[in-house]
């Protein structure tokens, strides 16, 4: 786990943007793999699934805040674990009663959120060593680091494989008279890894000119 | 004789075909960071196959002889991480006992398994796939093990090759490593057929 806490360097509009871009946690960190290559068939679950991060990464910060004291090293992971569980069986009880269709597509990955490193993470660099009001902008500069990271994946990947961006048709379909074929190989497996290999490359790229 | 015949399918499906790693993006994490070089990679992938078996196997009792049809059904997940936590706990006590110098190697990686996601996956896929045979579980948790430590094995030796290739500035590290997995996944989309 990294020891950088991002409150070091200064103010906390830098804590909340460097979530965003200077320490994104999927395009520069490389945390939360799972969900982001799994539910990014599409834009709609893609952002389900940013705001049920957003929200489990919010309580656990600050509860994990609030309890940083008395915090036994050797137990402090299983502490952890055992707040995270009980936020997100929260979230996904919340999804099976409102957004029944939403929680049947997500399928285990929103019980998943439990072993997303990005939340483990930050309880241990952030919220473990900080006071509740740092941890909850840490929390939201990551979650919407994520959440935005996570759309811009899903929709290269939904436009592709569908030719529309929030199930809002973009792209003219060659069965309704357009040009456009779509490429069902972006909805599997396979348009997962080598989009998100693709971005990651272009994040590099830009970052190393800026440098 | 029919219930060999199921099992043997169910481990052939969850190795190959609905493999946790390139089909349902499982323990993409340890694939990432571990697979560098192709013994680590297979020791880790033994590890990770012992503990998701026993989490596997445990969890499946638990769920299916305490939890079900009790209003604590509720508290799954959280019986599910304590689980994965114990395992691993009792592994990593285990290997720190008996083989000193493997414990040594793996460093953090080893109770870092407790937050693979292939386990805590495996966990929540048996329990969706409704598996209602003790059996059957073991099997599929065991595969399950099996499935990650190929998948991370094969990617291992592929980036050590890959160490040699020219590959470009910003392409280097994750970025080729994951277009790498993409061509895999699609290799292994060839063994869809295979079972139905």
């Amino acid at each position: 786990m990294t020891n950088e806490v991002s409150t070091r360097s200064g103010t906390y509009r830098e804590t909340f943007a460097g979530g965003l871009w200077r320490e994104n946690p999927v395009f520069r960190l490389l945390l939360g793999m799972c969900p982001t290559l799994a539910v990014t068939a599409a834009v709609k679950p893609a952002l389900t699934m940013g705001c049920s991060v957003i929200f489990v990464l919010l309580c656990s910060n600050i509860v994990v805040s609030l309890m940083r004291n008395s915090l036994k090293p050797h137990l402090r992971i299983l502490m952890f674990a055992l707040t995270i569980a009980t936020f997100v069986t929260i979230c996904d009880l919340f999804l099976k009663a409102f957004q029944p269709r939403m929680s049947e597509t997500l399928g285990p990955y929103v019980p998943l959120i439990i072993v997303n490193c990005i939340i483990i993470c930050r309880a241990e660099a952030c919220a473990s060593k900080n006071t509740v009001f740092v941890s909850i902008i840490d929390a939201l500069g990551m979650g919407l680091g994520f959440t935005a990271a996570l759309c811009v994946l899903a929709g290269v990947r939904e436009l592709l494989a569908t030719g529309a961006v929030y199930e809002i048709p973009v792209l003219a379909l060659k069965e309704a008279g357009g040009w456009f074929v779509p490429w069902s190989a972006m909805a599997m497996p396979v348009g997962a890894f080598i989009t998100l290999g693709l971005l990651l490359a272009v994040v590099n790229a830009v970052t190393k000119r800026k440098a | 004789m029919d219930t060999v015949t199921a099992l043997i399918v169910a481990f052939i499906s969850i190795v190959l075909i609905k493999n946790l790693v390139l089909t349902k993006f499982l323990g993409i994490c340890p694939y990432l960071g571990v697979s560098g070089r192709i013994d680590m990679a297979f020791g880790m992938g033994l590890a990770v196959t012992f503990v998701i078996t026993l989490s596997g196997t445990l969890t499946w009792m638990i769920d299916h002889w305490i939890l079900m049809g009790t209003p604590l059904e509720v508290t799954r997940y959280v019986c599910f991480i304590l689980v994965i936590a114990g395992a691993v706990q009792l592994v990593e006590m285990y290997v720190r006992k008996f083989f000193p110098s493997l414990y040594d190697s793996f460093g953090i990686f080893l109770p870092l398994i407790t937050t693979n996601c292939a386990i805590l996956g495996l966990c929540l896929f048996i329990n969706l796939w409704g598996i209602d045979n003790l059996l059957e579980a073991v099997v599929l948790s065991f595969g399950g093990g099996i499935g990650f430590t190929i998948a991370i094995c094969i990617m291992a030796g592929i980036r050590e090759d890959l160490n040699l290739a020219d590959v470009p500035r910003s392409l280097k590290g994750a970025p080729i490593t994951l277009i790498t997995a993409g061509l895999l996944t699609l290799a292994f989309m060839g063994f869809a057929g295979m079972v139905k």
